[in-house]
């Protein structure tokens, strides 16, 4: 018996058939009233990386439409992959155009209907996009009541809206809905969008809480991920896969695959495919391929990276410096010199990367797990030659992101196999591929040499930052001399990572937070001073003073010079915007090194708050996930060969981890928002090292703090 | 070889010729199009695909179906009963535990599983008992508590 709820993709996007031109919006969806928008300024230019940089479109794209039903569709390149956009954008909308929550509609992440997005991370959706979005709605509001001014023949300022309902304030029995005002209407009005101040406590859904809008789909096994979909004639596929990043294949044989049922090889090259209707078969005649291989492994390890990275061959580049480091150091009465390591890390989304490649009537559609369907349009129009135009990205929804899906090789890997086997095909990563594929976390080593005066100051503060990314690497406090120093990777020097990195959850933040906010606490220590005043006198950004004094008001902390005994932390840190502190209680079992975290509270500034609940529950999940990175993850590897391939080594967080969590969100209505999906996390490893300091005296350098590192760090007290 | 394999599916008799040897969660997924049992490692680390066999959780991509044949079993789309949620995913719902969504189906189910074994579980009991099941988003605070209520409210009440 076939379930009949069974999804065709092209229902994911109801009644827009594949391959629409964008100037046929009214032929398909009949009339209304179409708000197009340039969706790329200098200010989102500004906003993004700059190797990501690519020419502004020579077009405006569709971005809301408001239906003759009143419905206001939002077109948005933006992907859901549980962060809650999908929530909290139309709150903005609902606000600006004075409608109701249940009369907004998103569509997400396809890139025939979309406009260009660079791709949803660093908590850019809000505090960048939403921002046009806000204004551009706010603009199509003002549309619709010249609109119905004409239509009434009475001057804008005479109109009132609620509930989407325009009404003549001199003649309220005149009512007209944004419905009827739409009907029979084919208008396109083209804006040119900056953002502007507001005075948000004015709204009536922004600043409030909504659950999540699609949780209803998600708890009743509805919601269509890519690997939900399925179509006619569609294979499952397996890639052959080296053992390491530095294998070669040196020769194949394909024959015992080819004898598994039903199962075709496919070739181009290096690249070896097998494909099966039957999911299970595709599993057993991938592994009947023999391959052997030449390596070139280079000597290096998860043990000796650091080593490794210390001794490279690497650009040094100064990336900000005030003061003169050496007269800070004459200043000082004390001096210290530290060297902290942060591990590679996997994303590990529960959903592994996958992808559904079709190619028919000479049109390539490819539904995909990614953070950036329109980067994947871009490399299938690279590497498999289809011009864009015959190229079309649908990104259903993404089961978990984290940095980890702005990568799309899955994508390209089925629309290859598609063009090899002229089938509609079905690619989902195991775990082993997902651990093997990722991009991971790059390991890295920041080195501080910092001193206080004798009023316990800091003097000056020289911080040195090996392989990381520098996000997050400010010095935060107020310090005369200082210097941030960045070492890296350069052309023809030596090649540190031996697989690909690439952005994990506020990428580099929790390296750099980590190992400034435990150089903090050891000045602190050393002064004298108790660890929260020391920092309040070395700190002007009132920002994070606040947020000190809300994080100490929520957790009830008590002053006292470290290490205290009673376990407990501090750490505060920047990320997108946003200025967050921390404070932890642990208790530290010294007999077997393991650490409990029994209390974590956060407070955070991140200006407007537009869904509190959403924004909360995203503070929840930055602390649970960060005690991951701090107590346990870490990249086992031997050269190229990355020896975690699964949840039986790879550790994450679990229910019995879970600490009382606590959080705080400062009321900042008059400020624009700021990013909310990875701040909380920067701090973890910093305010639970702190508190293993406050538990014990045991000074932890090295992340993740495993029981065998806080025996060796006790054995020093 | 395709055999005729017969067992309950979400409260339904049902007969199915496929090959006894493949993977429970695959047949469920590609030939029943229950999509909602998801694949997450498919080596019984993840909980995703947990579905409930003669109301024990287990794990759907550590089965053949064959081992199906004969039993009950309930996947995320047979927990509502006529339109009605079951309480643990209203509770879901209601505590905003959950983000992705892709480990959701799985917790459900594994809560669902717990709950009728131990209806009154405590705080840590909950715990012990979804220990198996990774959620990457980290919602376990609001996962716990959406437990929790569901506990109270199968029971009738506060």
């Amino acid at each position: 018996m076939k379930n009949e709820k069974h999804l065709h993709p092209d229902e994911m996007t109801a009644d827009m058939p594949v391959g629409m031109e964008r100037r046929d919006f009214f032929k398909i969806l009949g009339g209304g009233i179409i708000i197009f928008f340039r969706p790329w300024s200098a200010v989102e230019a500004i906003a993004m990386p700059a190797e990501q940089g690519r020419s502004l479109p020579k077009d405006y794209n569709a971005f809301l439409r408001i239906a003759e039903d009143g419905t206001v569709t939002c077109y948005t390149g933006k992907i859901e992959m549980g962060q809650g956009i999908i929530t909290s954008l139309p709150q903005m909308m609902a606000d600006e155009l004075s409608v109701s929550l249940s009369k907004i509609k998103m569509v997400m992440g396809d890139t025939d209907l979309c406009p260009y997005d660079q791709g949803t991370w660093g908590s850019l959706s809000t505090r960048v996009f939403g921002q046009f979005m806000r204004t551009a709605t706010a603009e199509a509001r003002g549309v619709l009541l010249g609109l119905a001014a004409t239509q009434w023949g009475v001057p804008v300022n005479q109109l009132a809206v609620k509930d989407g309902i325009i009404t003549d304030s001199k003649n309220p029995a005149r009512t007209m809905t944004y419905g009827q005002l739409s009907k029979g209407q084919k208008i396109e009005k083209f804006l040119d969008v900056k953002p502007v101040m507001e005075d948000y406590s004015k709204f009536n859904y922004i600043g409030k809480s909504y659950t999540h809008s699609d949780a209803v789909l998600k708890v009743t096994g509805q919601a269509k991920y890519t690997g939900d979909l399925k179509l006619p004639g569609m294979v499952f596929a397996r890639i052959l896969r080296p053992p390491s990043h530095a294998a070669k294949l040196k020769s194949v044989d394909i024959s015992g695959a080819e004898k598994v049922e039903g199962t075709k090889v496919v070739r181009d090259g290096d690249f070896i495919a097998v494909i099966n209707e039957n999911h299970d078969k595709a599993d057993e005649a991938i592994v009947k391929i023999k391959a052997e291989y030449t390596f070139n492994d280079v000597a290096v390890n998860d043990k000796t990276i650091y080593d490794f990275m210390l001794k490279a061959d690497a650009s040094v580049s100064v990336l900000r410096s005030v003061g003169d480091i050496e007269a800070g150091r004459k200043q000082s009465v004390k001096v210290f010199e530290s060297e902290y390591h942060d591990p590679y890390l996997a994303h590990t989304a529960i959903e592994t990367h996958t992808a559904l490649a079709q190619i028919e009537g000479g049109k390539l559609t490819v539904w995909a797990s990614t953070q950036s369907p329109f980067g994947l349009k871009d490399g299938l129009t690279r590497e498999l030659g289809f011009p864009a135009d015959k190229v079309r990205v649908i990104t259903p929804f993404v089961g978990g992101g984290f940095g980890g899906k702005g990568e799309y090789q899955q994508g390209i890997e089925a629309a290859k196999i598609a063009k090899l086997s002229g089938k509609p095909v079905m690619l989902v990563w195991t775990r082993d591929e997902e651990f093997f594929l990722d991009t991971f976390h790059p390991a890295g080593v920041v080195k501080i040499k910092s001193g206080i005066d004798k009023s316990g100051m800091i003097s000056f503060w020289d911080y040195n930052l090996y392989f990381s990314g520098s996000r997050g690497s400010e010095t935060l406090y107020d310090v005369a001399n200082s210097k941030t120093t960045h070492h890296d990777e350069k052309r023809g020097g030596t090649q540190v990572h031996q697989f690909g990195t690439g952005a994990w959850r506020a990428p580099n933040n929790n390296t750099n937070t980590f190992a400034r906010e435990v150089q903090i606490d050891i000045m602190a220590n050393a002064a004298g001073i108790d660890p929260l005043e020391f920092r309040i006198k070395n700190m002007k950004d009132q920002k994070l003073l606040d947020c000190l004094k809300a994080v100490a008001d929520k957790f009830g902390y008590k002053p006292g010079k470290t290490p205290s005994g009673r376990g407990i932390g501090i750490a505060l840190g920047t990320d997108a915007g946003a200025s967050v502190a921390h404070m932890a209680e642990v208790k530290v079992d010294k007999n077997t090194g393991k650490i409990t975290v029994l209390r974590v509270a956060c407070a955070q500034d991140m200006g407007l708050c537009v869904n509190p609940q959403g924004a909360t529950i995203q503070m929840e999940g930055c602390i649970m996930m960060g005690l991951g990175y701090t107590l346990a993850e870490e990249l086992k590897f031997e050269g190229g060969n990355i020896k975690d391939r699964g949840f039986d080594s790879y550790t994450i967080p679990r229910f019995t981890w879970l600490p009382k969590i606590e959080t705080v969100i400062l009321d900042r209505q008059n400020q624009p928002p700021q990013g909310g999906g990875e701040p909380a996390i920067i701090a973890i490893g910093a305010v639970v090292a702190n508190a293993v300091f406050d538990a014990t005296g045991a000074r932890l350098y090295n992340m993740p703090f495993t029981p065998e590192r806080v025996l060796e760090a006790l054995k020093k007290v | 070889m395709d055999e005729t394999i017969k067992f309950k599916l979400n409260g339904k008799d049902t007969e199915a010729k496929i090959d006894p040897t493949q993977t429970l969660l695959w047949v469920l997924r590609n030939h029943f199009g229950l999509t909602g049992t998801k694949f997450g490692c498919g080596t019984g680390f993840c909980g995703a695909c947990t579905v409930l066999i003669n109301n024990e959780p287990v794990r759907s991509c550590q089965l053949s179906a064959g081992d199906a044949a004969g039993k009950n079993v309930v996947t995320i789309e047979g927990l509502a009963t006529n339109g009605n949620l079951h309480p643990v995913q209203k509770a879901f719902v209601e505590f905003d535990a959950l983000q992705c969504g892709f480990c959701t189906p799985g917790m459900i189910m594994n809560a669902t599983g717990l709950l009728l074994k131990n209806p009154s579980p405590t705080t840590q009991e909950i715990k012990d008992g979804m220990e198996n099941n990774l959620c990457r988003c980290a919602a376990h605070l609001r996962i716990v508590e959406a437990v929790e209520s569901a506990s109270k409210e199968m029971k009738g009440g506060k």
